[in-house]
């Protein structure tokens, strides 16, 4: 095919002689010494581009930079070709314009934008939780108002559907801890402490803190992620004009389902943790499964089972909350939406455990005096 | 200089799920054409388009690009046939995580080849060649209105220097004027840069101001095709409706009042 006929360029008495196919196809895969040999190629000399088969930008641009940004007079360029060097001639600046320059106290800037950030996050946060508050005293004064379809669908995604993975989850954990423990204890002679041990560390930390860091990442992400999406498509904005308040119909569902679904789902994995555990102690112990079943009642008192469903119920709204505050806040583009729902996940681990350690100090005379 | 069309489609048909969206399709474009595949919604034209650049592909029949089949050959091969066309999507497809220069500099730099200097003397003739403002290259995709991203969109496809561009919608969510100036944007880089194109478009004042043939789609086949003039003279309902009804026939004068 003449299109894919090899570019040369041949030297003559007057000057260089181009042929062939000047394109950015052939170009590239034309042997180095071609460009080098252009580049060297006297601006002064003929150049003879009446043999050149087929001429592109590229290759205008590769004779362009060699004349040094004009055309030499004693050049002979087809007329068809004019254009594009007209086009070069037009656009490519003497000094291209450069990337805007970094500047050096940029470092303040950022500073500045980051506290700002914050501040304007801190903002909508508390604007949404206020917001919140008037759409459950709006609710409560008009029951029939109340979302039960979204709430009992928000409760069978992020409740039901998690209880296969935490239950897995919960099972290795308890396993490998009861393990570990075990191995420790035999030492001091002190087996019988297993249920002790177990029992306290996963009901009152473990449990609660494990299942709030598989839901912020299975269920708030995708809450983040559906908000998101909503407000990517203009679905929010199709509500707020059907005069449906978004925050009653999206974000109270979601904070109330995950309010009732976390507590369930702590209680339900610490069961299966404790199994774990209890299976683990017998095969490494040998104590028996109705030791250990007979004596957590005594090794962890009520308030303890206090302490985790309350726990339950603050991270879970903690989590949907955020994922809500995150998903509102997504602009319409692709960069927006996934930067929102990691910030939504990282952001509610981290409050979680933080809350968490603010229950601790809260707590530390509940719950571990008995024995 | 004797080569093959650009595209050529042979008995093309797509089925999707038990619903034949097009059937026994045949259509040439020639080199230098605008060709503009016309239809109502749901016709099919937005397959054909997608079916030509290789992102979905018939359930029968064979699609050809300058005489070669899409997908064959290797690698390097599909890569060089790729690099022969360019399309424009509808909403831009601009890549968010980018800002214009590096959008349109993005396929220069898959070559893997060229220096960074040209690169950029390429990406500000092309931006240049959109009519876009220079000072636009470091602003973000999000930052733009919808008629500069189809502009940046028409220099990332434009920017290998392709022989066939393809157009999805050139002008839906552009406002008269400027979907006015962007149908004279593509005519000019029409003649400039010797392209063949190809567009799919509802917007009647788009078609008789862009296109110098078209081919019509109704029912998964093409009924027609030819000249504006030609195929106005066609007695077919769904023609009869498309083009001489009132609202088409004034559309369809001030169309060509812009030619």
């Amino acid at each position: 095919m003449p299109e894919r006929a090899k570019p040369t360029l041949a030297r003559t008495e007057q000057g260089l002689r181009l042929a062939g196919c000047w394109t950015l196809a052939t170009l590239t895969r034309a042997p180095q010494g071609l460009r080098a040999a252009i580049a060297q190629a006297p601006r002064e000399a003929v150049w003879d581009l009446q043999a050149v088969v087929a001429l592109d930008t590229y290759g205008a641009l590769l004779l362009w930079r060699a004349w040094k940004r004009a055309i030499p007079a004693s050049s002979s360029i087809p007329p068809e070709y004019l254009a594009l060097f007209e086009r070069l001639n037009q656009h490519v600046a003497e000094v291209p314009a450069a990337r805007p320059k970094r500047d050096p106290f940029a470092w303040v800037a950022a500073t500045g934008v980051l506290a700002m950030t914050f501040a304007s996050h801190l903002a909508s946060f508390v604007a949404l939780l206020g917001q919140l508050v008037i759409e459950c005293l709006y609710v409560l004064r008009t029951p029939r108002r109340i979302p039960w379809l979204e709430i009992s669908a928000n409760l069978h995604k992020a409740g039901v559907r998690a209880m296969p993975v935490t239950a897995l989850v919960a099972f290795l954990i308890g396993v490998v801890l009861s393990y570990l423990f075990a191995l420790q204890l035999k030492r001091f002679g002190a087996e019988a402490f297993i249920v002790d041990v177990l029992g306290i560390g996963v009901i009152r930390e473990l449990g609660p803190v494990l299942v709030a860091v598989l839901v912020a990442g299975r269920s708030g992400s995708a809450m983040t992620a559906q908000l998101g999406t909503m407000r990517v498509t203009e679905e929010i904005d199709a509500l707020a004009t059907m005069g449906v308040p978004r925050h009653l119909r999206l974000v109270l569902p979601k904070v109330v389902a995950l309010g009732i679904a976390m507590p369930l789902l702590v209680t339900w994995t610490c069961a299966i943790a404790l199994a774990g555990g209890m299976i683990a102690a017998y095969f490494e112990l040998g104590l028996d499964f109705q030791f250990f079943i007979a004596n957590l009642p005594r090794a962890v008192p009520l308030p303890n089972l206090g302490i985790a469903i309350s726990k339950g119920v603050v991270f879970g709204m903690t989590i949907a909350l955020v994922a809500c505050h995150f998903g509102l806040r997504v602009e319409p583009n692709t960069e927006s939406l996934s930067g929102n729902t990691t910030r939504s996940v990282v952001a509610a681990i981290t409050l979680v455990i933080l809350l968490d350690a603010v229950f601790a100090l809260a707590t530390r005379n509940v719950g571990l005096g008995g024995g | 200089m004797i080569s093959a069309p650009p595209v050529e489609l042979c008995g093309i048909g797509t089925r999707f799920g038990r619903h034949w969206v097009l059937r026994g399709v045949d259509l040439t474009v020639q080199r230098g054409e605008l060709l503009a595949l016309v239809g109502g919604s749901g016709s099919g034209k937005t397959t054909i388009l997608r079916q030509i650049v290789g992102l979905l592909a018939p359930t029968e029949g064979e699609i050809k690009l300058f005489g070669e089949s899409l997908h064959d050959g290797g690698r390097d091969e599909l890569a060089a046939r790729r690099r022969r066309f360019g399309m424009l999507f509808q909403h831009g497809a601009l890549f968010s995580a980018l800002n214009v220069f590096d959008n349109i500099a993005f396929p220069l730099r898959e070559m893997h080849c060229l220096p960074e200097s040209e690169i950029r003397d390429l990406v500000f003739t092309k931006l240049g060649m959109v009519e876009i403002d220079r000072d636009a290259a470091w602003r973000m995709p999000a930052e733009l209105s919808g008629g500069m991203i189809k502009r940046i969109a028409l220099a990332r496809a434009l920017a290998l220097d392709p022989e066939l561009l393809l157009l999805d919608e050139p002008t839906a969510g552009l406002d008269p004027d400027r979907s006015a100036a962007f149908v004279t944007l593509i005519r000019t880089l029409h003649q400039a840069l010797n392209l063949t194109v190809v567009f799919v478009t509802h917007d009647l004042d788009t078609l008789s101001a862009l296109a110098n043939r078209l081919a019509v789609l109704d029912e998964g086949r093409i009924l027609v095709t030819g000249s504006l003039d030609e195929v106005v003279q066609v007695d077919h309902p769904f023609i009869q409706r498309f083009f001489l009804s009132e609202r088409s026939m004034h559309a369809l004068r001030r169309g060509k009042g812009t030619d």
